[in-house]
Protein backbone atom coordinates (compact mmCIF):
# COMPACT_ATOMS: atom_id res chain seq x y z
CA UNK A 1 0.00 0.00 0.00
CA UNK A 2 1.24 3.45 -0.91
CA UNK A 3 2.17 5.72 1.92
CA UNK A 4 -0.42 8.43 2.61
CA UNK A 5 1.31 11.78 2.24
CA UNK A 6 -0.45 14.67 3.90
CA UNK A 7 -2.61 16.32 1.25
CA UNK A 8 -2.79 20.07 0.69
CA UNK A 9 -5.76 21.92 2.20
CA UNK A 10 -6.47 25.18 0.36
CA UNK A 11 -9.42 27.61 0.14
CA UNK A 12 -10.91 27.48 -3.37
CA UNK A 13 -13.26 30.39 -2.67
CA UNK A 14 -14.46 32.02 0.56
CA UNK A 15 -17.02 29.22 0.79
CA UNK A 16 -15.11 26.14 -0.42
CA UNK A 17 -11.96 24.16 0.36
CA UNK A 18 -9.93 21.90 -1.92
CA UNK A 19 -8.11 18.90 -0.52
CA UNK A 20 -5.45 17.92 -3.03
CA UNK A 21 -3.73 14.53 -2.92
CA UNK A 22 -1.43 14.84 -5.89
CA UNK A 23 -0.81 16.10 -9.41
CA UNK A 24 -1.41 12.89 -11.32
CA UNK A 25 -4.09 10.45 -12.44
CA UNK A 26 -3.08 7.17 -10.84
CA UNK A 27 -4.49 4.29 -8.88
CA UNK A 28 -2.32 5.24 -5.86
CA UNK A 29 -3.68 8.78 -5.67
CA UNK A 30 -7.19 7.50 -6.37
CA UNK A 31 -6.99 5.14 -3.38
CA UNK A 32 -6.24 8.08 -1.10
CA UNK A 33 -9.08 10.17 -2.54
CA UNK A 34 -11.46 7.22 -2.34
CA UNK A 35 -10.59 6.38 1.27
CA UNK A 36 -11.29 9.93 2.44
CA UNK A 37 -14.42 10.15 0.27
CA UNK A 38 -15.74 6.94 1.74
CA UNK A 39 -15.02 8.16 5.25
CA UNK A 40 -16.83 11.51 4.87
CA UNK A 41 -19.89 9.88 3.32
CA UNK A 42 -20.22 7.95 6.56
CA UNK A 43 -19.07 10.72 8.88
CA UNK A 44 -20.28 14.06 7.45
CA UNK A 45 -18.31 17.16 8.42
CA UNK A 46 -20.15 19.98 10.19
CA UNK A 47 -20.54 23.03 7.95
CA UNK A 48 -20.05 21.07 4.69
CA UNK A 49 -23.02 20.89 2.28
CA UNK A 50 -21.47 19.37 -0.84
CA UNK A 51 -18.47 17.24 -1.73
CA UNK A 52 -16.99 17.01 -5.23
CA UNK A 53 -14.51 14.14 -5.54
CA UNK A 54 -12.24 14.02 -8.62
CA UNK A 55 -9.06 12.26 -9.85
CA UNK A 56 -6.68 13.67 -7.25
CA UNK A 57 -8.74 15.96 -5.05
CA UNK A 58 -11.99 16.57 -3.20
CA UNK A 59 -13.71 19.95 -3.15
CA UNK A 60 -15.86 20.79 -0.12
CA UNK A 61 -18.63 23.41 -0.37
CA UNK A 62 -19.45 25.10 2.93
CA UNK A 63 -22.69 26.37 4.43
CA UNK A 64 -23.46 30.11 4.13
CA UNK A 65 -22.64 30.64 7.80
CA UNK A 66 -19.62 28.35 8.13
CA UNK A 67 -16.25 29.82 9.02
CA UNK A 68 -13.64 29.10 6.34
CA UNK A 69 -10.69 28.54 8.66
CA UNK A 70 -12.71 26.62 11.23
CA UNK A 71 -14.19 24.26 8.65
CA UNK A 72 -10.80 23.77 6.99
CA UNK A 73 -9.48 22.62 10.38
CA UNK A 74 -12.41 20.20 10.76
CA UNK A 75 -11.71 18.80 7.28
CA UNK A 76 -8.04 18.29 8.22
CA UNK A 77 -9.04 16.45 11.40
CA UNK A 78 -11.47 14.31 9.46
CA UNK A 79 -8.75 13.39 6.94
CA UNK A 80 -6.42 12.36 9.78
CA UNK A 81 -9.12 10.12 11.21
CA UNK A 82 -9.84 8.64 7.77
CA UNK A 83 -6.27 7.38 7.35
CA UNK A 84 -6.98 4.84 10.09
CA UNK A 85 -9.70 3.36 7.92
CA UNK A 86 -9.10 0.37 5.74
CA UNK A 87 -9.54 0.99 2.01
CA UNK A 88 -12.92 -0.42 1.01
CA UNK A 89 -12.73 -3.25 -1.47
CA UNK A 90 -13.62 -2.36 -5.06
CA UNK A 91 -16.99 -3.61 -6.31
CA UNK A 92 -16.86 -5.64 -9.50
CA UNK A 93 -19.49 -4.44 -11.94
CA UNK A 94 -20.32 -5.97 -15.32
CA UNK A 95 -21.73 -3.68 -17.99
CA UNK A 96 -23.48 -5.44 -20.88
CA UNK A 97 -22.91 -3.66 -24.21
CA UNK A 98 -24.41 -4.19 -27.65
CA UNK A 99 -21.49 -3.13 -29.85
CA UNK A 100 -21.64 -1.67 -33.37
CA UNK A 101 -24.49 -1.45 -35.83
CA UNK A 102 -27.14 1.19 -35.20
CA UNK A 103 -25.95 1.54 -31.56
CA UNK A 104 -22.34 2.17 -32.49
CA UNK A 105 -22.60 4.71 -35.26
CA UNK A 106 -18.95 5.77 -35.04
CA UNK A 107 -17.43 2.29 -35.19
CA UNK A 108 -16.14 3.00 -38.70
CA UNK A 109 -14.58 6.27 -37.59
CA UNK A 110 -12.80 4.53 -34.69
CA UNK A 111 -11.73 1.85 -37.14
CA UNK A 112 -10.23 4.42 -39.51
CA UNK A 113 -8.37 6.23 -36.71
CA UNK A 114 -7.00 3.14 -34.99
CA UNK A 115 -6.43 0.97 -38.07
CA UNK A 116 -8.22 -1.84 -36.24
CA UNK A 117 -11.26 -3.70 -37.54
CA UNK A 118 -14.50 -3.60 -35.48
CA UNK A 119 -14.01 -7.17 -34.18
CA UNK A 120 -10.60 -6.20 -32.79
CA UNK A 121 -11.95 -2.91 -31.36
CA UNK A 122 -14.70 -4.79 -29.51
CA UNK A 123 -12.20 -7.38 -28.27
CA UNK A 124 -9.82 -4.73 -26.93
CA UNK A 125 -12.61 -2.63 -25.43
CA UNK A 126 -13.97 -5.70 -23.62
CA UNK A 127 -10.50 -6.84 -22.63
CA UNK A 128 -9.69 -3.85 -20.45
CA UNK A 129 -10.09 -3.74 -16.69
CA UNK A 130 -11.47 -0.38 -15.85
CA UNK A 131 -11.56 1.82 -12.76
CA UNK A 132 -14.25 4.40 -12.02
CA UNK A 133 -12.20 7.31 -10.69
CA UNK A 134 -15.24 9.38 -9.68
CA UNK A 135 -18.69 10.61 -10.69
CA UNK A 136 -18.78 14.20 -11.83
CA UNK A 137 -19.45 16.78 -14.50
CA UNK A 138 -23.15 15.89 -14.98
CA UNK A 139 -25.63 13.61 -13.14
CA UNK A 140 -24.24 10.10 -12.73
CA UNK A 141 -21.40 10.57 -15.24
CA UNK A 142 -18.56 8.13 -14.43
CA UNK A 143 -14.93 9.05 -15.16
CA UNK A 144 -13.55 5.71 -16.31
CA UNK A 145 -9.84 4.96 -16.63
CA UNK A 146 -8.05 1.99 -18.09
CA UNK A 147 -8.89 1.87 -21.79
CA UNK A 148 -6.36 0.24 -24.13
CA UNK A 149 -4.49 3.31 -25.55
CA UNK A 150 -4.57 1.73 -29.04
CA UNK A 151 -8.30 2.58 -29.14
CA UNK A 152 -7.66 6.30 -28.68
CA UNK A 153 -9.75 8.36 -31.13
CA UNK A 154 -10.27 12.15 -31.17
CA UNK A 155 -13.71 13.58 -30.34
CA UNK A 156 -16.15 14.31 -33.15
CA UNK A 157 -15.49 17.72 -34.70
CA UNK A 158 -19.20 18.54 -34.46
CA UNK A 159 -20.84 17.15 -31.31
CA UNK A 160 -24.21 15.42 -31.68
CA UNK A 161 -27.23 17.36 -30.41
CA UNK A 162 -28.62 14.23 -28.81
CA UNK A 163 -26.84 11.09 -27.63
CA UNK A 164 -29.13 8.43 -26.10
CA UNK A 165 -28.83 7.35 -22.46
CA UNK A 166 -26.61 4.28 -22.16
CA UNK A 167 -24.44 5.13 -25.18
CA UNK A 168 -20.88 3.84 -24.82
CA UNK A 169 -18.21 5.94 -26.45
CA UNK A 170 -14.55 6.81 -26.83
CA UNK A 171 -13.03 10.29 -26.52
CA UNK A 172 -9.25 10.47 -26.95
CA UNK A 173 -7.87 8.00 -24.35
CA UNK A 174 -11.07 7.70 -22.34
CA UNK A 175 -14.07 5.48 -22.61
CA UNK A 176 -17.39 6.40 -21.05
CA UNK A 177 -21.10 5.80 -20.74
CA UNK A 178 -23.73 8.53 -21.11
CA UNK A 179 -26.01 8.11 -18.04
CA UNK A 180 -28.68 10.39 -19.54
CA UNK A 181 -29.60 11.51 -22.99
CA UNK A 182 -27.54 14.65 -23.70
CA UNK A 183 -25.52 16.44 -26.36
CA UNK A 184 -22.07 14.91 -26.82
CA UNK A 185 -18.98 14.58 -28.95
CA UNK A 186 -17.77 11.08 -28.11
CA UNK A 187 -17.35 8.36 -30.76
CA UNK A 188 -20.21 5.95 -30.17
CA UNK A 189 -19.27 2.28 -30.36
CA UNK A 190 -22.18 0.66 -28.55
CA UNK A 191 -24.95 0.91 -26.01
CA UNK A 192 -25.72 -0.62 -22.65
CA UNK A 193 -29.32 -1.71 -21.96
CA UNK A 194 -28.99 -1.01 -18.23
CA UNK A 195 -29.85 2.22 -16.45
CA UNK A 196 -26.69 3.93 -15.26
CA UNK A 197 -28.57 6.75 -13.57
CA UNK A 198 -32.23 7.12 -12.65
CA UNK A 199 -33.72 10.38 -11.33
CA UNK A 200 -36.25 8.67 -9.02
CA UNK A 201 -33.30 6.90 -7.34
CA UNK A 202 -30.37 9.31 -7.75
CA UNK A 203 -28.15 7.78 -5.05
CA UNK A 204 -28.56 4.31 -6.48
CA UNK A 205 -25.78 4.57 -9.06
CA UNK A 206 -25.10 1.38 -11.04
CA UNK A 207 -21.55 2.55 -11.64
CA UNK A 208 -19.90 4.21 -8.65
CA UNK A 209 -16.64 5.81 -7.68
CA UNK A 210 -14.08 3.10 -6.88
CA UNK A 211 -15.84 0.37 -8.90
CA UNK A 212 -13.88 -1.97 -11.07
CA UNK A 213 -15.84 -2.54 -14.27
CA UNK A 214 -15.87 -4.97 -17.19
CA UNK A 215 -17.71 -4.48 -20.47
CA UNK A 216 -19.45 -7.63 -21.69
CA UNK A 217 -20.59 -7.93 -25.32
CA UNK A 218 -24.24 -8.99 -25.69
CA UNK A 219 -26.41 -9.91 -28.67
CA UNK A 220 -29.47 -7.93 -29.82
CA UNK A 221 -31.74 -10.55 -28.19
CA UNK A 222 -29.91 -10.29 -24.85
CA UNK A 223 -29.95 -6.50 -25.17
CA UNK A 224 -33.73 -6.47 -25.64
CA UNK A 225 -34.20 -8.77 -22.65
CA UNK A 226 -31.99 -6.63 -20.39
CA UNK A 227 -33.41 -3.30 -21.60
CA UNK A 228 -34.36 -0.91 -18.78
CA UNK A 229 -36.17 2.30 -19.59
CA UNK A 230 -34.51 5.45 -18.31
CA UNK A 231 -37.02 7.89 -16.82
CA UNK B 1 -55.14 27.66 -4.12
CA UNK B 2 -53.30 28.09 -7.39
CA UNK B 3 -51.90 30.46 -9.97
CA UNK B 4 -51.84 30.09 -13.73
CA UNK B 5 -49.42 31.35 -16.38
CA UNK B 6 -51.41 33.24 -19.04
CA UNK B 7 -48.33 34.40 -20.92
CA UNK B 8 -44.87 32.94 -20.37
CA UNK B 9 -41.83 35.12 -19.71
CA UNK B 10 -38.48 34.68 -21.41
CA UNK B 11 -37.07 32.11 -18.97
CA UNK B 12 -39.20 31.64 -15.89
CA UNK B 13 -38.43 28.79 -13.50
CA UNK B 14 -39.42 27.49 -10.09
CA UNK B 15 -36.51 27.87 -7.62
CA UNK B 16 -35.56 27.56 -3.99
CA UNK B 17 -32.05 27.94 -2.53
CA UNK B 18 -30.75 24.82 -4.26
CA UNK B 19 -30.24 21.09 -4.16
CA UNK B 20 -27.36 20.25 -1.83
CA UNK B 21 -25.67 17.01 -0.85
CA UNK B 22 -25.58 15.51 -4.35
CA UNK B 23 -22.44 16.99 -5.95
CA UNK B 24 -20.71 13.60 -5.53
CA UNK B 25 -23.44 12.18 -7.81
CA UNK B 26 -22.63 14.82 -10.44
CA UNK B 27 -25.62 16.99 -9.52
CA UNK B 28 -24.93 20.68 -8.99
CA UNK B 29 -27.06 22.76 -6.62
CA UNK B 30 -28.97 25.01 -9.05
CA UNK B 31 -31.25 27.34 -7.00
CA UNK B 32 -32.09 31.03 -7.29
CA UNK B 33 -29.54 32.98 -9.34
CA UNK B 34 -29.98 35.95 -6.98
CA UNK B 35 -30.56 34.03 -3.77
CA UNK B 36 -30.24 37.15 -1.60
CA UNK B 37 -33.28 38.78 -3.24
CA UNK B 38 -35.30 35.57 -3.09
CA UNK B 39 -34.58 35.16 0.63
CA UNK B 40 -35.73 38.74 1.33
CA UNK B 41 -38.80 38.30 -0.89
CA UNK B 42 -39.78 35.22 1.08
CA UNK B 43 -39.35 37.05 4.39
CA UNK B 44 -41.62 39.83 3.08
CA UNK B 45 -44.51 37.39 2.82
CA UNK B 46 -43.62 35.56 6.03
CA UNK B 47 -42.11 32.47 4.39
CA UNK B 48 -38.97 30.72 5.57
CA UNK B 49 -36.05 31.92 3.37
CA UNK B 50 -35.77 28.65 1.46
CA UNK B 51 -39.41 28.60 0.32
CA UNK B 52 -40.10 27.72 -3.33
CA UNK B 53 -40.70 30.83 -5.49
CA UNK B 54 -40.74 31.91 -9.14
CA UNK B 55 -37.63 33.31 -10.85
CA UNK B 56 -38.16 35.50 -13.92
CA UNK B 57 -35.42 36.51 -16.33
CA UNK B 58 -35.34 39.75 -18.42
CA UNK B 59 -39.08 39.60 -19.19
CA UNK B 60 -41.69 38.33 -16.74
CA UNK B 61 -44.98 36.48 -17.11
CA UNK B 62 -48.67 37.34 -17.00
CA UNK B 63 -50.13 35.43 -14.07
CA UNK B 64 -53.74 34.83 -13.09
CA UNK B 65 -54.41 34.11 -9.42
CA UNK B 66 -57.24 31.62 -8.94
CA UNK B 67 -57.38 32.40 -5.22
CA UNK B 68 -56.53 35.23 -2.83
CA UNK B 69 -52.82 35.53 -2.15
CA UNK B 70 -50.24 37.52 -0.26
CA UNK B 71 -47.27 38.13 -2.56
CA UNK B 72 -44.05 40.11 -2.91
CA UNK B 73 -41.76 40.91 -5.83
CA UNK B 74 -38.04 41.04 -5.13
CA UNK B 75 -34.77 41.40 -7.01
CA UNK B 76 -34.53 43.67 -10.03
CA UNK B 77 -37.36 46.03 -10.77
CA UNK B 78 -39.47 44.85 -13.73
CA UNK B 79 -42.50 46.68 -15.21
CA UNK B 80 -45.37 45.30 -13.11
CA UNK B 81 -49.11 45.92 -13.23
CA UNK B 82 -52.01 44.36 -11.35
CA UNK B 83 -55.15 44.54 -13.51
CA UNK B 84 -53.44 47.31 -15.49
CA UNK B 85 -52.57 49.43 -12.42
CA UNK B 86 -48.95 49.84 -11.21
CA UNK B 87 -47.99 47.33 -8.53
CA UNK B 88 -45.50 47.92 -5.70
CA UNK B 89 -42.07 46.32 -5.64
CA UNK B 90 -40.23 45.03 -2.51
CA UNK B 91 -43.48 44.98 -0.52
CA UNK B 92 -45.86 42.28 0.71
CA UNK B 93 -49.26 42.92 -0.91
CA UNK B 94 -52.65 41.20 -0.80
CA UNK B 95 -54.31 40.38 -4.08
CA UNK B 96 -57.68 38.82 -4.80
CA UNK B 97 -58.81 35.75 -6.67
CA UNK B 98 -59.30 36.59 -10.35
CA UNK B 99 -56.71 39.37 -10.44
CA UNK B 100 -54.05 39.33 -13.13
CA UNK B 101 -50.44 40.29 -12.49
CA UNK B 102 -48.59 41.40 -15.63
CA UNK B 103 -44.82 41.37 -15.28
CA UNK B 104 -43.15 42.96 -18.29
CA UNK B 105 -39.54 43.68 -19.20
CA UNK B 106 -36.84 44.54 -16.68
CA UNK B 107 -36.13 48.14 -15.81
CA UNK B 108 -32.77 47.28 -14.30
CA UNK B 109 -31.07 43.90 -13.74
CA UNK B 110 -31.65 40.37 -15.07
CA UNK B 111 -33.90 38.72 -12.47
CA UNK B 112 -37.05 39.27 -10.46
CA UNK B 113 -38.66 36.91 -7.91
CA UNK B 114 -42.32 36.33 -7.18
CA UNK B 115 -42.74 35.02 -3.65
CA UNK B 116 -46.15 33.81 -2.50
CA UNK B 117 -47.13 33.36 1.15
CA UNK B 118 -47.26 29.66 1.90
CA UNK B 119 -44.89 28.80 -0.93
CA UNK B 120 -45.38 27.01 -4.23
CA UNK B 121 -46.39 23.39 -4.07
CA UNK B 122 -43.93 21.60 -6.35
CA UNK B 123 -42.60 18.07 -6.08
CA UNK B 124 -39.14 17.95 -4.53
CA UNK B 125 -36.22 15.94 -5.84
CA UNK B 126 -33.36 15.43 -3.36
CA UNK B 127 -34.96 17.89 -0.92
CA UNK B 128 -35.27 20.70 -3.42
CA UNK B 129 -37.85 22.05 -5.87
CA UNK B 130 -35.24 23.96 -7.87
CA UNK B 131 -35.42 23.60 -11.62
CA UNK B 132 -32.13 22.42 -13.13
CA UNK B 133 -32.63 23.31 -16.78
CA UNK B 134 -29.46 21.64 -18.05
CA UNK B 135 -30.50 18.32 -16.48
CA UNK B 136 -34.21 18.81 -17.19
CA UNK B 137 -35.34 18.14 -13.62
CA UNK B 138 -37.05 19.95 -10.75
CA UNK B 139 -39.69 22.67 -10.86
CA UNK B 140 -42.50 21.99 -13.32
CA UNK B 141 -41.37 19.03 -15.47
CA UNK B 142 -37.75 20.21 -15.32
CA UNK B 143 -38.50 23.02 -17.70
CA UNK B 144 -39.23 26.73 -17.95
CA UNK B 145 -42.83 27.71 -17.16
CA UNK B 146 -45.12 27.70 -20.17
CA UNK B 147 -48.48 29.21 -21.02
CA UNK B 148 -51.21 27.29 -19.22
CA UNK B 149 -48.85 26.09 -16.47
CA UNK B 150 -50.65 25.89 -13.13
CA UNK B 151 -49.01 25.79 -9.71
CA UNK B 152 -50.68 25.26 -6.35
CA UNK B 153 -49.50 27.41 -3.45
CA UNK B 154 -50.04 28.07 0.24
CA UNK B 155 -49.32 24.61 1.64
CA UNK B 156 -46.69 25.60 4.24
CA UNK B 157 -47.52 25.55 7.92
CA UNK B 158 -44.32 26.98 9.43
CA UNK B 159 -45.11 30.57 8.53
CA UNK B 160 -43.70 33.62 10.27
CA UNK B 161 -44.80 37.27 10.51
CA UNK B 162 -44.06 39.08 7.25
CA UNK B 163 -41.42 41.80 7.42
CA UNK B 164 -42.63 45.25 6.39
CA UNK B 165 -41.44 48.71 5.38
CA UNK B 166 -37.91 47.71 4.53
CA UNK B 167 -35.51 50.58 4.09
CA UNK B 168 -32.09 49.23 3.19
CA UNK B 169 -32.08 47.02 0.13
CA UNK B 170 -29.13 45.16 -1.36
CA UNK B 171 -27.10 47.33 -3.72
CA UNK B 172 -28.13 46.97 -7.37
CA UNK B 173 -24.78 48.22 -8.63
CA UNK B 174 -23.21 45.45 -10.69
CA UNK B 175 -20.32 47.44 -12.16
CA UNK B 176 -17.82 45.91 -9.72
CA UNK B 177 -17.73 42.23 -8.78
CA UNK B 178 -15.26 41.19 -6.09
CA UNK B 179 -13.19 38.02 -6.44
CA UNK B 180 -10.55 36.08 -4.52
CA UNK B 181 -7.54 34.25 -5.99
CA UNK B 182 -8.56 31.07 -7.80
CA UNK B 183 -7.11 27.58 -7.40
CA UNK B 184 -4.73 28.03 -10.38
CA UNK B 185 -3.71 31.62 -9.57
CA UNK B 186 -0.06 30.63 -10.02
CA UNK B 187 -0.73 29.54 -13.62
CA UNK B 188 -0.95 33.22 -14.58
CA UNK B 189 1.87 35.77 -14.57
CA UNK B 190 1.65 39.22 -12.97
CA UNK B 191 0.88 40.94 -16.25
CA UNK B 192 -2.13 38.72 -16.98
CA UNK B 193 -3.45 38.97 -13.43
CA UNK B 194 -3.15 42.76 -13.63
CA UNK B 195 -4.94 42.93 -16.99
CA UNK B 196 -7.77 40.75 -15.70
CA UNK B 197 -8.55 43.11 -12.82
CA UNK B 198 -7.90 46.33 -14.79
CA UNK B 199 -10.02 45.74 -17.88
CA UNK B 200 -13.78 45.75 -18.25
CA UNK B 201 -15.60 42.59 -19.28
CA UNK B 202 -18.88 42.29 -21.10
CA UNK B 203 -21.45 39.54 -20.46
CA UNK B 204 -21.90 37.59 -23.70
CA UNK B 205 -25.35 36.69 -25.05
CA UNK B 206 -24.31 33.01 -24.75
CA UNK B 207 -24.61 33.21 -20.96
CA UNK B 208 -27.11 31.20 -18.93
CA UNK B 209 -27.68 29.74 -15.47
CA UNK B 210 -24.85 27.26 -16.04
CA UNK B 211 -22.24 29.88 -16.77
CA UNK B 212 -21.56 33.39 -17.97
CA UNK B 213 -19.27 33.76 -20.94
CA UNK B 214 -17.34 37.01 -20.71
CA UNK B 215 -15.81 38.92 -23.58
CA UNK B 216 -12.97 41.38 -23.32
CA UNK B 217 -9.25 41.18 -22.57
CA UNK B 218 -7.88 37.71 -23.36
CA UNK B 219 -6.00 36.13 -20.48
CA UNK B 220 -3.00 33.92 -21.16
CA UNK B 221 -2.07 31.05 -18.91
CA UNK B 222 1.65 30.28 -18.59
CA UNK B 223 0.97 26.57 -17.97
CA UNK B 224 -1.67 25.74 -20.60
CA UNK B 225 -5.42 25.47 -20.31
CA UNK B 226 -5.99 21.96 -19.09
CA UNK B 227 -5.77 20.88 -15.48
CA UNK B 228 -6.41 17.43 -14.03
CA UNK B 229 -10.20 17.59 -13.71
CA UNK B 230 -11.16 18.79 -10.21
CA UNK B 231 -14.21 20.08 -8.30
CA UNK B 232 -15.75 23.33 -9.48
CA UNK B 233 -16.67 26.00 -6.92
CA UNK B 234 -19.67 28.26 -7.58
CA UNK B 235 -18.43 31.52 -9.07
CA UNK B 236 -15.16 30.07 -10.41
CA UNK B 237 -13.60 32.13 -13.20
CA UNK B 238 -12.14 29.66 -15.67
CA UNK B 239 -9.76 30.51 -18.50
CA UNK B 240 -10.16 28.26 -21.56
CA UNK B 241 -7.76 28.20 -24.51
CA UNK B 242 -9.27 31.26 -26.24
CA UNK B 243 -8.47 33.37 -23.15
CA UNK B 244 -12.08 34.58 -22.70
CA UNK B 245 -13.19 33.90 -19.09
CA UNK B 246 -16.15 31.68 -18.20
CA UNK B 247 -17.84 32.30 -14.84
CA UNK B 248 -19.36 29.10 -13.37
CA UNK B 249 -22.87 29.72 -12.12
CA UNK B 250 -25.70 27.95 -10.24
CA UNK B 251 -26.16 25.08 -12.73
CA UNK B 252 -22.40 24.58 -13.18
CA UNK B 253 -20.84 21.21 -13.87
CA UNK B 254 -19.66 19.66 -10.59
CA UNK B 255 -16.12 19.19 -11.94
CA UNK B 256 -14.14 20.95 -14.65
CA UNK B 257 -10.82 20.96 -16.47
CA UNK B 258 -9.96 24.61 -17.16
CA UNK B 259 -7.58 26.54 -14.90
CA UNK B 260 -9.34 28.89 -12.48
CA UNK B 261 -7.80 32.34 -12.17
CA UNK B 262 -10.19 33.77 -9.60
CA UNK B 263 -13.48 33.17 -7.81
CA UNK B 264 -16.37 35.57 -7.22
CA UNK B 265 -16.88 36.12 -3.49
CA UNK B 266 -20.07 34.66 -1.99
CA UNK B 267 -21.41 38.10 -1.00
CA UNK B 268 -21.34 39.23 -4.66
CA UNK B 269 -22.86 36.11 -6.25
CA UNK B 270 -26.29 37.74 -6.14
CA UNK B 271 -24.92 40.50 -8.37
CA UNK B 272 -23.85 37.88 -10.93
CA UNK B 273 -27.50 36.75 -10.93
CA UNK B 274 -28.48 40.28 -11.93
CA UNK B 275 -26.00 40.62 -14.81
CA UNK B 276 -27.66 40.81 -18.23
CA UNK B 277 -26.18 40.04 -21.61
CA UNK B 278 -24.05 43.01 -22.78
CA UNK B 279 -23.64 44.43 -19.24
CA UNK B 280 -20.12 45.72 -18.57
CA UNK B 281 -18.32 45.28 -15.30
CA UNK B 282 -14.92 44.98 -13.67
CA UNK B 283 -13.48 42.46 -11.24
CA UNK B 284 -11.86 43.63 -8.02
CA UNK B 285 -9.33 41.46 -6.17
CA UNK B 286 -9.93 40.97 -2.45
CA UNK B 287 -8.23 38.71 0.09
CA UNK B 288 -9.99 35.73 1.71
CA UNK B 289 -10.59 37.32 5.15
CA UNK B 290 -12.33 40.29 3.51
CA UNK B 291 -14.45 37.98 1.33
CA UNK B 292 -15.49 35.92 4.31
CA UNK B 293 -16.30 39.04 6.33
CA UNK B 294 -18.57 40.26 3.52
CA UNK B 295 -20.35 36.88 3.43
CA UNK B 296 -20.96 36.80 7.18
CA UNK B 297 -22.11 40.44 7.12
CA UNK B 298 -24.65 39.55 4.45
CA UNK B 299 -25.91 36.69 6.64
CA UNK B 300 -26.17 39.10 9.58
CA UNK B 301 -28.11 41.53 7.42
CA UNK B 302 -30.70 38.82 6.60
CA UNK B 303 -30.87 37.87 10.28
CA UNK B 304 -31.41 41.52 11.27
CA UNK B 305 -34.37 41.76 8.89
CA UNK B 306 -36.02 38.89 10.69
CA UNK B 307 -35.45 40.50 14.09
CA UNK B 308 -36.29 44.13 13.27
CA UNK B 309 -39.26 43.74 11.04
CA UNK B 310 -41.07 40.92 12.72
Amino acid sequence: MALNHTPQFVPASDQSVLVKFGEEISNEVHQQVFTFYHFILKMPIKGVINIHPAYASILFTLEQNAGLHKTLTLIKKSWKASTQMRIPEARQVKIPVLYGGEFGEDMDRVSQHTGLDPVEIIKRHQGGSYLVYFTGFSPGFPYIGGMDPSLSTPRLTTPRKQVPAGAVGIAVEQTGIYPLSSPGGWNLIGQTPIKIFDWPHPTDLRVRMGDSIKFISVTKEEFDQLKENVT
Amino acid sequence: MSLEILRAGLQTTVQDLGRFGAAHLGISASGAADSLSMRIGNLMVGNPENTTAIEMTLTGDTILFHSDAFIALAGSKFKIDLDEKPFPFWSGTYILAGQVLTIGPTLNGARCYLCVRGGLQVKKIINSASTHLTSGIGGLNGSILKKGGRIAFGNLDNMIQPIKNMENFPSTDTTTIRATKGLQWDWFDNQNRKLFFEKEYQVSTLSNRMGLRLSGQSILSSKGNEIITEGMPLGAIQIPGNGQPILSFVEHQTTGGYPKLANVISADLYKVGQLKPRDQFQFQLVEFPEAEKARLEQENYIRSLKVHYR
